[in-house]
């Protein structure tokens, strides 16, 4: 299983296996990290699952879809370059590694 | 004795994992036990008539919290148990199965039951509701047997949940008649320039959508559903039925122990019942608001934003519910996305494509912005939703400007509420 690095607000680091074709979003559900809301399951809907995806990663990931760009124009903590809904980032075997970080507000 | 009783929460949904998540981020260190009545780990219930109707996974793909994300915050689980009875003399609830647990403090979010129709016929196999995980198994595979057996589902009740359902069926290839009383669709929360919208689209989708349709019987044969007959004497057959009329609070305990019930467990702005000692939060409460009103809302952010003043209040602190409600659904492509309430509007203006459909309605009451529901304009929705927590309005012409930027609202009230502050 390929391995996801959280990282809590307060940079409190979780590395937990995620399963090939569910979401960033969800392992991070299962296990409760903190600093995630998706509060609407993965619908793409509510933009409370943003994450700074690390820099190094940035490129391996598909580029967002229109409504996830128009979503990430508006989320609650600041935008930045390496903003992505992580609903949306579905885990390969080629993210393994993969790291993100939550920020400290989801609403 | 020597140890203290923990705080419960009764039900193990959306609310109750919210107060107990909440309660640990506030600092609460003693025991916490959420008591479920359902099998299955605290899940998410949205996608039950979205994506996970048509596509069903594991039940792991919807939840909510998994057990060892509670266990790490010292949240303990008790599934599978049903709560009868509270006693608040004695601080302590009656289990099913005649146990007995002690409280320090009680916390309910009891959710709510999908209503039934009181009709002949109603009991007839192959009616079905949607509430939980094994209702969306049930429906999915009536609306695979109907699309097999090329016999309709029906669903009645043109609210979200029925066309929803709707959606799904005809995704899955099922024939589909929607039946709803009154003469349009979602009228207790949209304006008639939305509902209209998911009337074509519905219709563009090939649904035999039937509006003012008064139900009157559920006809069997063998004890299973076969039609349904309105009471001007139309019948539409019917492989299964989906009831989706609405929900009604789960305060059946909470009016048994006394407490103020009023289509829901009365709660204030902080979320605490008449008992000051007892909070609620959730689907199963009523919230009476500063002027006097009760309003019921059935949301995920609802569950969360009580849940939170629940959480405070069990504290001792004053939470009081503060963002503005927002709620989605999605139908076939068009995804809406409601913020706001627009109880009370007496004006809506809209920007966008009305015929696509790809267009939002803002609701104004004397000028000022009450709600927005965008119908696949995220964009709308996000920044609706930045200024209605603001407390910021645009003017309804500035609102009916597709290349008005809604953001500039945003912009130049942030010198002003420096100022003010
Ligand atoms: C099919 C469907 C689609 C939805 N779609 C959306 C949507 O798109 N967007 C949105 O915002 N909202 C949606 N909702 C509404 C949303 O899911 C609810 O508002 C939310 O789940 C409310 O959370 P709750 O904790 O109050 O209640 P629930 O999630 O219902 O949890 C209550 C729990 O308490 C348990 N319980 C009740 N009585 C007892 C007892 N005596 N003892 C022990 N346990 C008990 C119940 O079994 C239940 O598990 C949808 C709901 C459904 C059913
Ligand atoms: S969970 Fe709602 S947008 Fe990702």
């Amino acid at each position: 299983m390929p391995q996801v690095t959280y990282i809590e607000p307060d940079g409190h680091r979780v590395t937990l296996g995620v399963e090939i074709g569910t979401s960033v979003m969800r392992g991070a559900m299962d296990a409760g990290v903190s600093g995630i809301e998706a509060l609407c399951g993965g619908n793409c809907a509510c933009a409370t699952c943003h994450c700074y995806v690390d820099g190094a990663w940035l490129e391996q990931l598909p580029p967002p879809a229109v409504d996830e760009r128009l979503m990430l124009e508006n989320v609650a903590a600041e935008r930045r370059s390496t903003s992505r809904l992580s609903c949306q980032l579905t885990v390969t075997a080629a993210l393994d590694g993969l790291i993100v970080q939550f920020p400290d507000r989801q609403s | 004795m020597g140890s203290q009783a923990p705080i419960v929460i009764v039900g193990a949904g959306q609310a109750g994992v919210q107060i107990a998540e909440s309660l640990r981020q506030q600092g609460y260190d003693g025991g916490l036990l959420l008591v479920g009545e359902e099998p299955h780990p605290p899940y998410q219930r949205p996608p039950l008539s979205k994506k996970w109707l048509t596509e069903p996974g594991a039940s792991q793909a919807l939840s909510l919290r998994g057990p060892e994300a509670l266990s790490r915050r010292r949240i303990e689980l008790r599934l599978d148990t049903r709560v009868l009875a509270i006693d608040r003399a004695g601080s302590r609830l009656q289990l099913a199965g005649g146990e007995e647990l002690r409280y320090g403090q009680l916390a309910l979010a009891t959710g709510a039951r999908p209503r039934t129709l009181s009709l002949p016929g109603a009991q007839l196999e192959g009616v079905l509701a949607l509430r939980t995980i094994g209702d969306s198994l049930r429906i999915g595979a009536a609306i695979r047997r109907c699309a097999a057996e090329q016999r309709p589902l029906v669903v009645i009740g043109g609210g979200f949940i029925g066309l929803e359902v709707a959606a799904g069926a005809r995704k899955l290839g099922a024939e589909v008649t929607v039946l709803e009383g009154l003469p349009r669709l979602m009228s207790r929360v949209a304006a008639p320039i939305v509902s209209e919208a998911f009337e074509r689209v519905h219709r563009a989708h090939g649904v035999n959508l039937v509006l003012g349709a008064q139900v009157a019987e559920l006809v069997g044969h063998e004890g299973r559903v076969q039609a349904v007959r309105c009471a001007d004497g139309r019948e539409f057959p019917a492989g299964a039925v989906v009831v989706g009329i609405g929900v009604a609070a789960d305060d059946a305990l909470a009016a048994a122990a006394g407490l103020a019930c009023e289509r829901g467990i009365v709660v204030d702005e902080c979320a605490r019942s008449s008992d000051p000692a007892i909070v609620a939060a959730g689907d199963c409460s009523a919230r009476r608001l500063a002027d006097g009103r009760l309003l019921r809302l059935e949301s995920v952010h609802n569950a969360v934003e009580q849940g939170q003043s629940a959480a405070a209040a069990l504290m001792g602190h004053e939470r009081p519910f503060r963002s503005t409600p927002w709620f989605w659904s999605d139908q076939y492509d068009v995804k809406l996305q409601m913020v706001g309430l627009s109880h009370g509007f007496d004006q809506v203006v809209t920007r966008g494509d009305l015929e696509r459909p790809a267009f939002s309605a803002f609701y104004f009451r004397a000028g000022r912005l009450l709600a927005v529901d965008s119908l696949s304009r995220v964009q709308d929705h996000m920044k609706s939703k930045r200024l209605l927590d603001a407390g910021l309005s645009p003017t309804p012409a500035q609102a009916a400007d597709a290349n008005f930027d809604l953001q500039s609202v945003l912009q130049q009230a942030r010198p002003a509420t420096a100022d003010g502050a």
